[in-house]
C-alpha cells in the first residue's frame, strides 16, 4: 500500500503534464473537425493570452477586442492548415494574433488615430497601466516583471510579444544566437519559479 | 541524446515562441515524441508564457466568444457544427468511392488492354514466322536462280531450242547441254501440263540412222515450279525430243505424240 502510494506520488507531475498534453492534442483534433465545444475550450485556454499579445501591439482596448475576435475566426477558418509537426497549437495561434495585430497597426484607420507605439513594451502595461486581469497568475507576473532586469524584459518582448525569430532577436539585441537562447532560458526559468511551474 | 543538455540549451523556449525555422520545429516535434520529459518541459514553458502574456490583457475576453460564435454561425446549440461535421466524412466517403471506382475501372481496362496486347503479340509472332518462311524460301529460290545463271553462263553449255510439232505447235522447250559434265538442263516451261496418266519422256537422238535413247521421264512436271529439270546425258546426242508417254515411260518414243524436237547445231 505504502509503496504504491509513494510511486503514484512520484508519477503525478509527469502524468499530469502528459495528460494535459493529450487533452490539448485531442481538443485541437476535434477543433480541426469543426467541433464548436472544442473550439470554446481552446478559446478559454488561450484568448486571454492572445488578448494580451494583441493589446501590447495595438494599445487600444476596443481595437484589441476586435482583432482578438478576428484571430479566433481566422483560426476556425484555417484550422486545416495547422499541423502539430509544424509547432505548438499555442504558437500557431500566437503567430496569427501577432500578425493580425501588426496588420491592424498598418491600416489607414489605425494610422489616422496617430498612436505612437515605438517606445511601448509589455512591461509598461504591467507596471503603469491599471490592469484588470483577474487571475492570481497575473498578479504574480506583475511582481515578477517588477523584479526582472531589463535584459529579460527586452528578450521576452521581442520573442513572445513581437514574434521575432532567433536570428532577428540576436541582431536587434546585438548578441550571438547562443546567448539569446541561454539568456531567454534563464529569464523564463525565473518566471516559472515565480509561477511555481517547475 | 543528452536530454538534460537539450532542455538546458534553451531551444524549447524558442520553440514555444515560434522563433525557430520550420526544419528546427519538425526536429523538436520528433524529439518530443521520443522523450516525454521534453514534452513535459515544453508544456511548462507554454503554460508560463500563457500566464505571462495573459497578464498583459487589459480586460476580460471570455464574453467575446459568443460574438465569435455568432459571427461564425455556431450559436443556438451549435447548429452550424452538425452539417459541417457531416459534410466532411461524406465528402471523404464520396471521394473514396469515386477513387475506388476509378481504380476498379482502371484495373479492368488495364487487364483488357494487356489481353489485347497479348493477342496482338501472338498475331505478330505468327506473321513473323510466316515472313521468316517466305524469306527462307526466297533465299533458296534466289540461290537456285543464281545457280541457274551460272549454269547458263558456263562456256561449255550448248543451247538447243526444241520446237513444237504437229501435236502441239505452240509447245517449245530448251535444252542446255553441258557435254563435259554429261548432263542437260531441260527448260520445259513451254510445254502444256501432261494429262492424267501420261508423262513427258525425254529422248537423246542420233540422226543417222535415227536412233533414240531414253533420258527418262519427267515425273515431277506438275510440282516443279521453274520447270527446269536436270537430267544426266552421257550420250553423244545429235538431237533432243520430248514425247508424251503413258506413266512409267516407253521403250521407244511414240512419234504421234512428239511434242518438241531440236537438233544440236554443231551436229548438223
Amino acid at each position: 500500500m505504502i509503496s504504491w502510494g509513494v510511486r503514484s506520488l512520484i508519477l503525478i507531475p509527469k502524468l499530469r503534464s502528459v495528460k494535459l498534453s493529450m487533452e490539448i492534442s485531442a481538443l485541437v483534433i476535434k477543433f480541426q473537425q469543426k467541433d464548436a465545444k472544442a473550439f470554446e475550450s481552446l478559446y478559454s485556454m488561450y484568448s486571454e493570452s492572445m488578448h494580451g499579445v494583441i493589446y501590447n501591439i495595438v494599445r487600444d482596448n476596443d481595437i484589441a477586442q476586435e482583432v482578438l475576435q478576428d484571430v479566433f475566426m481566422k483560426a476556425w477558418h484555417n484550422a486545416d492548415s495547422y499541423s502539430p509537426k509544424k509547432g505548438r497549437f499555442f504558437t500557431w495561434l500566437l503567430n496569427i494574433a501577432r500578425n493580425a495585430a501588426i496588420d491592424k497597426t498598418r491600416s489607414k484607420e489605425f494610422k489616422n488615430s496617430k498612436k505612437n507605439l515605438d517606445s511601448q513594451f509589455f512591461v509598461n502595461i504591467l507596471e503603469t497601466e491599471e490592469n484588470y486581469s483577474r487571475t492570481t497568475d497575473a498578479i504574480g507576473v506583475k511582481s515578477f516583471v517588477k523584479k526582472l532586469a531589463t535584459k529579460c524584459t527586452e528578450i521576452i518582448e521581442l520573442l513572445y510579444f513581437k514574434g521575432l525569430t532567433q536570428k532577428e532577436t540576436s541582431e536587434t539585441l546585438n548578441m550571438p544566437i547562443g546567448t539569446v537562447k541561454t539568456r531567454n532560458r534563464n529569464c523564463i526559468n525565473e518566471l516559472r519559479q515565480m509561477l511555481g511551474v517547475q | 541524446m543528452d536530454v538534460k543538455k537539450y532542455i538546458e540549451s534553451g531551444i524549447l523556449e524558442l520553440y514555444v515562441a515560434g522563433a525557430l525555422s520550420e526544419k528546427e520545429n519538425e526536429e523538436v516535434f520528433k524529439i518530443m515524441l521520443q522523450y516525454p520529459e521534453v514534452q513535459e518541459e515544453v508544456l511548462k514553458i507554454e503554460s508560463s508564457i500563457v500566464a505571462l502574456t495573459s497578464a498583459a490583457s487589459p480586460s476580460d475576453s471570455k464574453h467575446l466568444f459568443s460574438a465569435v460564435k455568432s459571427k461564425l454561425g455556431l450559436d443556438n446549440n451549435h447548429p452550424g457544427t452538425i452539417p459541417l461535421k457531416r459534410t466532411r466524412p461524406s465528402w471523404i466517403a464520396y471521394t473514396g468511392w469515386a477513387a475506388a471506382l476509378v481504380i476498379g475501372f482502371t484495373l479492368w481496362w488495364t487487364v483488357n488492354e494487356i489481353n489485347l496486347l497479348k493477342e496482338q503479340i501472338q498475331v505478330v509472332e505468327t506473321n513473323n514466322e510466316l515472313m521468316e518462311e517466305q524469306i527462307e524460301k526466297a533465299n533458296s529460290d534466289l540461290a537456285e536462280a543464281k545457280n541457274l545463271i551460272t549454269v547458263l553462263r558456263n562456256k561449255d553449255i550448248i543451247t538447243v531450242p526444241l520446237e513444237g510439232q504437229a501435236v502441239s505447235p505452240d509447245a517449245y522447250a530448251k535444252v542446255y547441254w553441258n557435254k563435259k559434265a554429261g548432263n542437260i538442263y531441260l527448260d520445259a516451261q513451254g510445254l502444256p501440263e501432261p494429262p492424267r496418266g501420261k508423262v513427258y519422256q525425254v529422248w537423246s537422238l542420233k540422226l543417222t540412222p535415227l536412233s533414240p535413247t531414253s533420258l527418262g521421264t519427267i515425273d515431277d512436271f506438275k510440282t516443279d515450279d521453274n520447270k527446269i529439270f536436270t537430267i544426266p546425258n552421257p550420250n553423244d546426242s545429235e538431237a533432243f525430243g520430248i514425247t508424251l508417254e503413258p506413266t512409267g515411260g516407253s521403250e521407244t518414243p511414240t512419234m504421234e505424240q512428239l511434242f518438241t524436237i531440236g537438233i544440236v547445231e554443231s551436229a548438223s
